[in-house]
C-alpha cells in the first residue's frame, strides 16, 4: 500500500511534466470524458455512419472472423463480446483486476505512471481499457477487434490496456482508434502494456482515423521473452492534429524477435512524431523496425532506436519518407551497441518520388496521376495481413486521393 | 510514322545530339548502330519524352503530329513503347500489378509470362534485384501487354546469354510482326521499331529494313544494315567518321 502510495505522489508530481517529444497539450483545455454510455449489444444495430467509423479502422461490426469485441466510447466500455472463450480471454481492464488478483502484477509495470503528464494523468484516473490474455499453448484463428472513440467534444480520454499472451499462445489483435462523425477537438492518451511470454506470439495492428484537431499520446512497452515474437503494424493515414509515440519493445529473452511497421500520412496541419524502440536484452534477439511515411503538407518525424545490450543481437531500420507536395519529413535513426558481438544497421532515406520512376510507369500508359497512385500504394505496402476489405478500399481510395493530389 | 527533322539535344547543358535526321517508315524496323557514347540511347530516351532531354532544336513528328513537346504519357497514348537498357528499380511495385494495369487482355499475357519464364517473379518488385536477362524478359512481356505499334529498343541483347538470346530475339520478332506474313503485309499491319543494337545478333531473329549510324551526336550516314554491319566489324566507326568528313 505505501508503494501505492508513493506512486500517487509521484504522478501527482508529475502532472505537470512536458513529454520528451511532441507539441505540449495543457491538460486543463480537456473535460474528464465520461465513464457513462448506453451498451451496445448488437453492433450492427448501431447507425451505419457509426458502423462506417468502426469499418474504416479494421472493426468489423457484423463480428465474423472475430474470436472477440469490445468498444470504449469516451472513457465508457460500451461492448464486450467474445465468441471464442476457450482460447482468448477479453474483458475489461477493471473486470480483469476484480477477476484475477494477479493482473495488478502487470499493471503499471513496463509503463512508469511518472514518465509525463499524459501518463500522470491516466495513472490518477484509474483508466480503465481492455484486458486480453490468450492462457498458455491456445492459437485463436481469428484476430480479437477492439475500437477506442472519442465521442464528445473537449475531452481526454484516457485508456489503460493489458495484453498477455501466454507461453506458446498466439494471439492476433486488431485495435483502431477514431472519433464519432463531427467531433473536433480532444485528446486521447492511451496506456497499452503488452506481454509476450516464452514461444508466444503477438501480432498486433493499430489503425488510426483521428480528426484534425485530434491530439493523441499513446504509450506502449512491450516485453518479450525468450523465443517469443511481437509484430506491431501501426497505420495512420487520416488528418490528425499530432500524434507522438515513441513505442518500445524489451526483447528479454534469448532468440526473442520483434518487428514494428509504421505507415504514415501527415497532411497539412498534422504533425506524427513517430518512434520505434528496440531494446536487446537477451542473446540471439532479432529486430526489424521499418518506416514508410508521407508528407502532403503536414510534418513527419520517423524515430528508430536501437539498442543493444546483449550478444549476437541483430537489428535493422529501415526509415523512408516521401516528400510529396510539400511539408516536412525527419527521419532520426538511433543505433548503440553496448557489447562487441552485435550487428545493428539502418538505411533512411527521403526525399520526392523519383522522377524516373514515374515516368517509366507514364512511359507503359500511365496518367501520372496513376502512377503515382501506383508508386505511393507500392511505398506504403509492407505486407501487412489481415486487413479488412472495407478497411483496404478505404485506404486505396485515400492513396489515389494523394496521388491526385501529389501533381 | 516516325520522322525527325535537324533534333538538337542538351542532357545537362551539354549537347549530345547535333541535327538529327531519322526516319521510320511504317512497318519498318530500323537499326541505329554508333560507338559508347555516341547519343543512340539519349536518342530513344528523348522520343520517348523523358525528362532531363532537352531539344533545343529541331522536332519529333510521329504518326504526322508534332510530340516535341508532349508528355511521355501522351506519346505512349499514342502507341510508342520503349525498353530501356537501365530501368529504374520500382519498389513496392509488383510485376503483375504492373501488367495488370497496362494489359488489355491479362491472358495472354500470362501465356507469354509463362514462354518466358516470368509467372515466378509476378509477386516481386519489378526490376528489383533482376539479373540483366530477367530485366530484358520483364520489359518485353512489359512491352508486349502494353502493345504499342512503334517501339523503342535499347540493345535488347545485352546482358543476355547464348541460350536466352534466341528466345528474345523471338519474342522481339513476335511483338514486332505478330500475325503478318509477307512484306506487304509487314508494311500494312505490322509495328514498326527503331532498334539499337552493337553486335547486330538481334538482327538474327528480326526484319532491319534500314540502318543508321550515329557517332558523336550526328547521323554519319543510313543504309542496307546488314552491309553496314559488315562493315562496321570490318573497319569500325572510325571510318564511318572519316568517310563523312571527306564528304563536308
Amino acid at each position: 500500500m505505501q508503494a501505492d502510495e508513493d506512486m500517487r505522489k509521484r504522478a501527482e508530481a508529475a502532472l505537470k511534466k512536458t513529454a520528451e517529444y511532441g507539441e505540449d497539450f495543457d491538460l486543463d483545455e480537456y473535460g474528464l470524458a465520461s465513464e457513462e454510455a448506453e451498451q451496445t449489444a448488437d453492433l450492427e444495430e448501431l447507425s451505419e455512419e457509426d458502423q462506417r467509423t468502426l469499418l474504416n479502422v479494421g472493426f468489423t461490426p457484423s463480428e465474423d472472423n472475430r474470436a472477440g469485441s469490445f468498444i470504449m466510447l469516451n472513457n465508457a466500455v460500451t461492448h464486450s463480446s467474445l465468441r471464442d472463450k476457450d482460447v482468448v480471454e477479453l474483458m475489461s481492464l477493471r473486470d480483469a483486476m476484480k477477476t484475477h488478483e494477479w493482473v495488478k502484477d502487470y499493471s503499471w509495470k513496463l509503463v512508469k505512471p511518472d514518465t509525463d503528464k499524459y501518463t500522470a494523468m491516466s495513472y490518477l484516473q484509474d483508466a480503465n481499457g481492455y484486458f486480453i490474455r490468450a492462457p498458455a499453448g491456445k492459437k485463436s484463428k481469428m484476430p480479437v477487434q477492439t475500437c477506442l472513440l472519442i465521442g464528445s467534444k473537449d475531452v481526454s480520454q484516457t485508456v489503460h490496456n493489458i495484453v498477455i499472451v501466454e507461453e506458446g499462445a498466439e494471439l492476433d489483435v486488431i485495435t483502431g482508434c477514431s472519433t464519432k462523425h463531427g467531433i473536433e477537438k480532444g485528446l486521447h492518451l492511451g496506456i497499452s502494456e503488452m506481454y509476450v511470454k516464452k514461444g508466444a506470439t503477438l501480432n498486433f495492428t493499430m489503425i488510426h482515423n483521428w480528426g484534425e484537431e485530434i491530439g493523441v499520446r499513446p504509450r506502449t512497452v512491450v516485453h518479450v521473452e525468450e523465443g517469443g515474437s511481437y509484430i506491431s503494424n501501426y497505420i495512420t493515414l487520416k488528418p490528425v492534429k499530432s500524434v507522438q509515440a515513441y513505442p518500445t519493445v524489451l526483447l528479454e529473452g534469448k532468440g526473442a524477435f520483434t518487428r514494428l511497421n509504421t505507415i504514415a500520412v501527415a497532411h497539412p496541419g498534422s504533425e506524427l512524431d513517430l518512434g520505434s524502440r528496440v531494446i536487446f536484452n537477451a542473446e540471439d534477439t532479432k529486430a526489424e523496425l521499418i518506416s514508410r511515411t508521407i508528407t502532403t503538407g503536414g510534418k513527419a518525424i520517423a524515430r528508430g532506436e536501437m539498442i543493444g545490450n546483449a550478444n549476437n543481437a541483430k537489428g535493422h531500420l529501415e526509415c523512408h519518407g516521401l516528400v510529396l507536395g510539400g511539408g516536412m519529413q525527419r527521419a532520426i535513426p538511433i543505433l548503440e551497441a553496448n557489447v562487441e558481438d552485435i550487428e545493428l544497421s539502418h538505411e533512411a532515406a527521403v526525399g520526392r518520388i523519383a522522377r524516373e520512376q514515374i515516368e517509366y510507369l507514364m512511359a507503359r500508359g500511365l496518367a501520372e496521376e496513376d502512377a503515382v497512385g501506383m508508386i505511393v500504394r507500392g511505398f506504403l505496402d509492407v505486407g501487412i495481413q489481415g486487413i479488412p476489405d472495407e478497411l483496404k478500399a478505404d485506404i486505396d481510395a485515400t492513396i489515389a486521393k494523394i496521388g491526385e493530389n501529389a501533381i | 510514322m516516325l520522322e525527325i527533322n535537324n533534333l538538337t539535344v542538351e542532357i545537362g547543358g551539354r549537347r549530345i545530339l547535333k541535327g538529327v535526321d531519322l526516319n521510320v517508315e511504317a512497318g519498318y524496323t530500323n537499326v541505329l548502330f554508333g560507338p559508347n557514347g555516341a547519343g543512340k540511347s539519349a536518342l530513344l530516351m528523348t522520343l520517348m519524352g523523358f525528362s532531363g532531354y532537352n531539344v533545343v532544336e529541331g522536332e519529333i513528328i510521329f504518326k504526322g503530329e508534332d510530340i516535341t513537346n508532349m508528355s511521355v504519357y501522351e506519346r505512349a497514348q499514342m502507341g510508342m513503347g520503349i525498353m530501356t537498357q537501365r530501368p529504374p528499380n520500382m519498389s513496392g511495385v509488383k510485376l503483375y500489378d504492373l501488367l495488370n494495369v497496362i494489359s488489355n487482355d491479362m491472358k495472354d499475357t500470362e501465356v507469354l509470362a509463362e514462354t518466358l519464364d516470368m509467372v515466378r517473379f509476378f509477386e516481386r518488385d519489378v526490376n528489383v534485384g533482376f539479373s540483366g536477362g530477367e530485366i530484358k524478359r520483364s520489359e518485353l512481356l512489359q512491352l508486349s501487354a502494353q502493345n504499342p505499334d512503334f517501339i523503342l529498343l535499347d540493345e535488347p541483347e545485352s546482358g543476355v546469354d547464348l541460350v536466352s538470346i534466341e528466345q528474345i530475339g523471338n519474342t522481339i520478332n513476335e511483338l514486332l510482326q505478330k500475325d503478318c506474313k509477307c512484306a506487304g503485309d509487314r508494311c500494312k499491319n505490322g509495328k514498326s521499331a527503331l532498334v539499337i543494337t552493337h553486335t547486330g545478333q538481334v538482327m538474327d531473329y528480326i526484319q532491319a529494313d534500314r540502318g543508321y549510324i550515329l557517332c558523336n551526336g550526328t547521323v554519319m550516314c543510313s543504309g542496307n544494315p546488314r552491309e553496314m554491319l559488315t562493315e562496321i566489324k570490318e573497319q569500325g566507326y572510325e571510318e564511318c567518321i572519316k568517310c563523312k568528313l571527306m564528304k563536308i
